[in-house]
């Protein structure tokens, strides 16, 4: 019976997402074509080696790891949906609560990737599992790292596989397992974001990023770009769908962000402040991004670009008048999120590592191949969250339920039905 | 003993650079280089693949890996005298090194004399020694460095020279952060790369602060002629594509007693190398004797490379 029941889970998630409109089938075209894109750089880079990026010994982590680290902010930032939700039991959060943890779930995804491809020797990628290799624990954070992201992801998979297969069967999930998951998701998104910041700020050769400051910095900003995409992808999803979303939702989480992008500045103030006025040598890399070294500015330009995005961002969010129109919200979400991802992708990694240990200066910029592979990895991320969105829209709107016979005729998707 | 100061040497040029390489040499290498096939694993790394740490291994099951590199090694270079070992460390053996920044002139030696010896892959260049030019007034100021000059005569009026390598540190950064233990200290103080176990997280390179640590961003070039055939598991055998590296006090050397390939081809005597534990040794007469200093001691890695002040 109950096997029955998954089999038209199953084969009723395969008919969600193997029916749509046009927009629907150009939207995955796109991304099976990302995705080969991707799969072609990848298999050129396994080939030669990392060679194929411009990474150097003396920038050795660069776009691939900056990618990474944002998408670790991206999937933390579901806890701020989860609060509300969970913790408050507030309405008009808890109905698209499952929407952001369905992000949590694709951007972790996409940071497991963003790994692997980074890596020399994904063949011994299994030398980190327990009993069968030799994991650095609790030495190594990148092994906690790994932990607490494969931890993040199992949490938040469970969840949502769990809610919406209630939800199929009629039911409202089971409160005996997910409430102690959801609570415990809550310090586990700040703990992935936290250890991410660790793998940098535990390395004291590397000045520019050897500050305790950089785990609230990291938590900061990941709690204005995450809610941003969100903030996006609500208005596109109460567009193209009847999913419910309420005013009330978004501006909440608008309001939320605001606080959010005040506490990023002051922090980026703080660091600023603390570099500049102590002027030792450890200025180099902060002088780097900001003003250039020895007449290298490659990223002179991305670095101002963020800190104008996040500023404007901020104003936008702050005045009530615009974060309440439809327009100036949706510009301050775009600038937050271009200023966080160039802060995180960019201007974090490549700096701490410009000028190197030995005072070197090896400008970087990435190659066609790590565009290449890195589309391919956000053409994979995409594709699960297109793929959970297709069958969790009609399961949380009623349409797709046991007993329904042919869910999809019911409803067609594709196009708002007023 | 030697002159207080040293006569001009030329500088060793960069004799292998890939860009020089006339074409036919490229392809040469590409053939005779092995670089290993375009796409997938050799049969050489996925057996390493599938093997287990090296602190695991039993002593069959060591003999098994090394006969099967000294094959390996054969068949991508033609028969040589080869000597595939995994020597341990000998008992009441602590390994320490001197450098004489009085002395040292520049003149690179060092540095080619290590990729000699320790099979570094010539194209893409991997070296582990880099020389610093830097200049009296500003004494140690790596921001004002330069790794790159290039002279006719060394040393340069006005400059001195600060080569840097692995400092076999105490307190290892590299091998804290490392998630797999594929590197480690060894009882003697070299701290080795199990090149097998390796995953290329580059984790160590962002925690070395000496920049010390090698990345294999493509297979190893070297001429079959270039390689050197006693060979230490853990040290200078030819390390596959996407994995790190670095000095190991030259250990298929240091652990038959001999001196590393630097401090023999040193010119003027810069290199000081031996056991710390021996009273006797050359290395304890330095620390001993003369000003010792060790490069970023803030940082509290605890080198056992030690720079000093002979004169």
């Amino acid at each position: 019976m109950r096997i029955n029941r998954i089999a038209l889970f199953l084969k009723g998630c395969a008919r969600l997402v193997t029916s749509g409109g046009r927009w629907y089938w150009a939207w995955m075209a796109l991304l099976g074509l990302m995705i080969l894109v991707g799969a072609a750089g990848y298999a050129r880079q396994f080939g030669r080696g990392l060679i194929a990026t411009n990474m150097r010994d003396q920038v050795s982590w660069a776009f691939y790891i900056g990618n990474f680290t944002f998408l670790v902010g991206v999937a933390a930032a579901a806890v701020l949906l989860v609060v509300p939700a969970y913790v408050y039991a507030w309405k008009p959060i808890k109905e698209v609560v499952v929407l952001g943890e369905m992000l949590a779930v694709s951007a972790l995804v996409m940071c497991l990737l963003f790994v692997l491809v980074d890596t020399g020797s994904p063949q011994n990628m299994w030398h980190m599992l327990p009993f069968v290799g030799t994991p650095n624990f609790p030495r190594s954070m990148l092994v906690w790292d790994a932990l607490v992201l494969n931890g993040y992801l199992l949490i938040n998979g469970t969840v949502v596989i769990h809610i919406l297969y209630r939800l199929f069967n009629g039911k409202e999930y089971d409160k005996r397992i997910v409430v102690p998951l959801v609570l415990l998701s809550i310090p586990w998104a700040v703990g992935i974001h936290t250890v991410t910041a660790y793998l940098y700020a535990g390395t004291p050769a590397r000045p520019f990023w050897n500050a305790s400051i950089l785990a609230p910095r990291f938590l900061a900003s990941a709690f204005c770009s995450g809610p941003a995409i969100l903030l996006v992808l609500f208005q596109v999803l109460r567009k193209t769908t009847k999913f419910p979303i309420s005013d009330e939702a978004i501006s909440k989480i608008a309001e939320i962000m605001s606080y959010a992008m005040f506490v990023n500045l002051f922090l980026l103030a703080a660091e600023v402040f603390k570099e500049f006025y102590s002027a030792t040598e450890h200025i180099v890399f902060t002088r780097y991004l900001f003003f250039g070294l020895h007449g290298h500015r490659a990223l002179v330009p991305y670095a101002w670009a963020a800190v104008i995005c996040s500023v404007v961002a901020f104003l936008l969010f702050v005045i009530p008048r615009t974060r309440k129109n439809v327009y100036t919200l949706n510009l301050g979400c775009l600038l937050i999120f271009s200023g966080v991802y160039i802060e995180k992708g960019i201007g974090l990694v490549i700096p701490g590592m410009t000028p190197d240990t030995l005072g070197e200066i090896y400008e970087y910029t990435p190659t066609v191949n790590e565009w290449m592979v890195a589309a391919g990895v956000f053409g994979i991320g995409f594709l699960v969250y297109t793929v959970l969105v297709k069958i969790a829209v009609p399961i949380l709107d009623g349409r797709f339920q046991v007993g329904m016979d042919k869910p999809l005729e019911v409803a067609p998707e594709g196009r708002p039905a007023h | 003993m030697s002159p207080r100061r040293p006569p001009p040497l030329p500088v060793v040029q960069d004799a292998e650079s890939a860009e020089a390489a006339p074409l036919s040499r490229r392809s040469f290498l590409q053939v005779a280089g092995g670089a290993v096939a375009a796409a997938g694993l050799s049969a050489c790394e996925i057996e390493g693949t599938l093997r287990r740490h090296f602190k695991e291994l039993g002593k069959p099951e060591l003999a098994k890996i090394l006969e099967s590199a000294r094959r390996e090694h054969e068949k991508r270079f033609g028969a040589k005298d080869w000597k595939v070992g995994a020597e341990a460390a000998r008992p009441g053996v602590e390994l320490g090194y001197g450098l004489d920044l009085s002395r040292c002139i520049g003149c690179r030696r060092c540095v080619y004399a290590c990729v000699k010896e320790n099979n570094q892959s010539r194209d893409p260049q991997v070296q582990w020694i880099k020389v610093l030019e830097m200049d009296k007034a500003r004494g140690v100021d790596i921001m004002e460095a330069d790794p790159y000059y290039e002279a006719d005569e060394v040393p340069r009026p006005g400059k001195f020279y600060m080569p840097v390598q692995c400092h076999q540190c105490r307190n290892p950064p590299c091998v804290k952060v490392c998630p797999v233990q594929a590197t480690w200290t060894e009882p003697d103080g070299i701290t080795v790369v199990d090149y097998d176990w390796c995953l290329g997280c580059r984790c160590c390179m962002s925690a070395c602060p000496y920049g010390a640590r090698r990345f294999n961003w493509a297979a190893p070039g070297i001429k079959a002629e270039e390689v050197n055939p006693d060979i230490h598991l853990l040290g200078n055998r030819v390390r596959p594509k996407g994995v790190v590296e670095k000095c190991t006090f030259c250990i298929q050397r240091a652990r038959a007693g001999r001196y590393t390939a630097c401090v023999e081809v040193c010119p003027v005597g810069a290199r000081k190398f031996g056991n710390l534990l021996d009273p006797e040794s050359e290395i304890r007469y330095v620390m001993e004797n003369k000003r010792v200093f060790v490069f970023k001691e803030e940082l509290a890695t605890h080198p056992r490379f030690y720079y000093f002040y002979a004169t």
